[in-house]
């Protein structure tokens, strides 16, 4: 017999009842903290502060605690909530080249000043699955006094060799664009895809980055330099006139650099591929840089044949936001266009099999 | 983190909510053409209604009076979530009733009983643009409707009757406003296209992953697009709703066992219920009086 769907508010409050009562799991087990978040699973918060676009650790955390450790859910929490936070205006550019640096390597010289630091990698670790970290004793690491000597980024001692294409030509007082506050008109200026990427997603940046590596757009990239470390955020307040410091945030940059045959329009030198990430996110800022350079082929008039270099089609479809809400909505009831559907290939059926009888008779 | 957050009247902050009505006065200045405009994270999913919602929080003050379907129905879950919403981030007032809304938020139907004056219909829109499927590339399409450069639409819908014998787009049929820009009614099904024509009430449309908001003004022109031998045609029922008898409305096919017994009933909830508290019944009801 048929029952009108009703209790749709009661059911929703029971299955919101549910979640929370899985999300706690077992009471005999205590209740993860914030901080042992934010300690313990920090690359995890990392990444819901980057593509969240919220540099927050403590509200991060919160968001994969209540996300029950789903990242894009995360991430989903921290925009809701960073979208309604007032916009006081824009910091001045931070400087990577002042960082306070915990890792900096690059591929591209055996040393060079400031030298290499590996840093918290997993780099060289074997993987093997090692129970004794379950007991939670580490010893402390070997530390020693930071080194004085400054270390100047590998793209500006390539640049004052006139080996590499010049950071860009855009005038430095230009107002900087705000994906988060004007809608994107394609094609996009290098600001606003630049922060695209940044909060992308970074499984599909990885594989549109793996991509131009297998020839889809290959940009022929050496890693210049990866340095993780905290830089300095500094605000102008206009009432005071000069720049004050907010505090200290820590970013993962990747200059990459790519081979460049020259064109008509550029002779042969090395170009750029940039990435930027908030927190440790090597493989993020990595991904992040060999996109951009591939969404910069128009500009040095290469041929657009992969998706990689396809700005519309990587910008419209990197944001995880979106597409995991796009993808899932499709669980809500859509009965009123199905019904539509259903009505027309009945009546096509019909007519097919109309067509067929008469085939058979005649 | 410490203070318990404090959100505006209506969820949006007046900042953002002043930016969606410049969207959409220029909307209702340029009937079906899509205006870009900042969408927000909101908190509920993309894809879920964030441009309908957020069409809403822009437009709704305290007196007005809300009513939320989704597939005709005030009771399917995406449905009842917004008005929670609403209910909770604006307090305002919110009814089933078709009549006594001020504002009416809609996914995928148009209600039956005809809007009248100072009424506003929100459509929720998952892809505003009509064009998208026959080009993906927004440059391109924004360039097609810059120039009216509708040939592609046509050609589609000719391909459709030379392949099937019939236009075989059944929902999000593709309209033309006052006679300019061809624009995606949202996935209602075309049953509901003829009643955006010349309507009292404005319809507004938010399409929040996608960016844009467009609308059609009261008393504007709406016609489907069609060909002179093969006129734009609605679906038709059978048989009447089964509830309330209803006829010339659209219907949900209910499934009641499987072996292929099913009935039709009222998609529009409020209609049918309306009805049926007036004295209409259908064959179920009749059935049930005589058991």
């Amino acid at each position: 017999m048929y029952v009108a769907v009703k209790g749709g508010e009661a059911a929703i409050a029971n299955a919101h009842a549910l979640l929370a009562d899985r999300r706690r799991g077992d009471r005999s087990v205590p209740a993860l903290r914030l901080d042992q978040i934010v300690e313990q699973l920090g690359l995890a918060v990392d990444r819901a502060m980057g593509e969240g676009s919220l540099y927050d650790k403590e509200l991060a955390a919160l968001a994969l605690l209540q996300a029950r450790g789903d990242l894009i859910e995360a991430i989903f929490l921290v925009r809701a909530y960073r979208t309604t936070l007032p916009r006081f205006g824009y910091s001045n550019p931070i400087d990577t080249g002042t960082m306070l640096i915990e890792r900096r390597i690059s591929a591209t010289f055996k040393d060079l000043p400031g030298g290499q630091m590996l840093g918290p990698t997993f780099d060289y670790t074997h993987r093997l699955l090692d129970p004794s970290i379950a007991g939670g004793e580490v010893p402390a690491p070997i530390t020693r006094e930071a080194d004085t000597e400054q270390a100047p980024r590998v793209t500006d001692m390539l640049g004052r060799q006139g080996l590499m294409e010049p950071d860009g030509d855009t005038d430095p007082d230009r107002e900087v664009g705000d994906l988060t506050r004007e809608p994107l008109d394609f094609p996009l200026d290098r600001d606003l895809r630049l922060q695209a990427l940044a909060r992308g997603d970074e499984g599909f940046l990885l594989a549109l980055g793996y991509s131009t590596q297998r020839g889809y757009g290959r940009s022929h990239p050496f890693v210049g330099e990866i340095r993780i470390g905290e830089v300095e955020v500094e605000f102008d307040i206009p009432e005071l006139g000069f720049a004050v410091s907010l505090g200290r945030v820590r970013v993962t940059e990747c200059q990459m650099v790519n081979q460049f045959k020259g064109s008509a329009k550029v002779p042969p030198q090395f170009t750029r591929g940039y990435g930027l990430v908030f927190g440790q996110a090597e493989r993020k800022a990595m991904a992040m840089s060999l996109v951009d350079r591939a969404l910069r082929a128009r500009e040095f008039g290469e041929d657009v044949v992969a998706p990689a270099q396809d700005e519309e089609f990587v910008i419209s479809h990197s944001d995880n936001v979106q597409a995991t809400g796009f993808v899932e909505h499709l669980k809500l009831p859509h009965y009123v266009d199905f019904q539509a559907e259903l009505d027309l290939i009945r009546r096509m059926r019909a007519e097919h099999d109309a067509a067929d009888m008469k085939e058979a008779a005649e | 983190m410490n203070a318990v957050a404090q959100y505006n009247f209506a969820y949006l902050d007046e900042q953002t909510k002043r930016m969606i009505r410049r969207a959409i006065l220029k909307a209702i200045a340029i009937p079906g053409y899509q205006v870009p405009f900042s969408s927000r994270e909101m908190p509920m999913p993309y894809g879920w209604g964030t441009g309908g919602v957020q069409v809403t929080a822009s437009i709704i003050g305290p007196d007005d009076v809300l009513k939320v379907i989704d597939q005709g129905a005030d009771d399917t879950t995406n449905a009842v979530s917004i008005r929670a919403f609403f209910a909770k981030v604006a307090q305002v007032e919110t009814t089933t009733h078709t009549a006594d809304a001020t504002i009416i938020q809609t996914r995928h139907r148009i209600p039956e009983k005809p809007l009248g004056q100072g009424q506003i219909l929100v459509y929720q829109v998952p892809i505003p643009e009509p064009l998208r499927f026959l080009e993906p590339r927004e440059t391109e399409t924004r360039k097609m409707h810059a120039l009216e450069e509708y040939g592609l639409m046509h050609v589609k819908l000719y391909e459709d009757i030379a392949r099937h014998g019939r236009i075989a787009t059944t929902y999000a049929y593709p309209v033309k406003v006052e006679g300019r820009y061809v624009m995606d009614p949202s996935p209602t099904p075309k049953f509901d296209n003829p009643k955006m024509h010349m309507s009292a009430a404005l319809q507004l449309f938010g399409a929040g992953r996608e960016h844009r908001i467009y609308a059609v003004p009261p008393y504007t022109e709406v016609v489907s697009l069609d060909f002179e031998d093969h006129p734009f045609t609605i679906q038709h029922f059978e048989e009447p709703c089964a509830l309330c008898g209803a006829e010339q409305v659209y219907l949900d096919e209910v499934i009641l066992d499987d072996r292929g017994g099913h009935m039709y009933v009222c998609s529009d909830t409020d209609n049918c219920e309306e009805r049926r508290s007036a004295g209409h019944v259908g064959t179920l009801g009749m059935q049930e009086a005589a058991e």
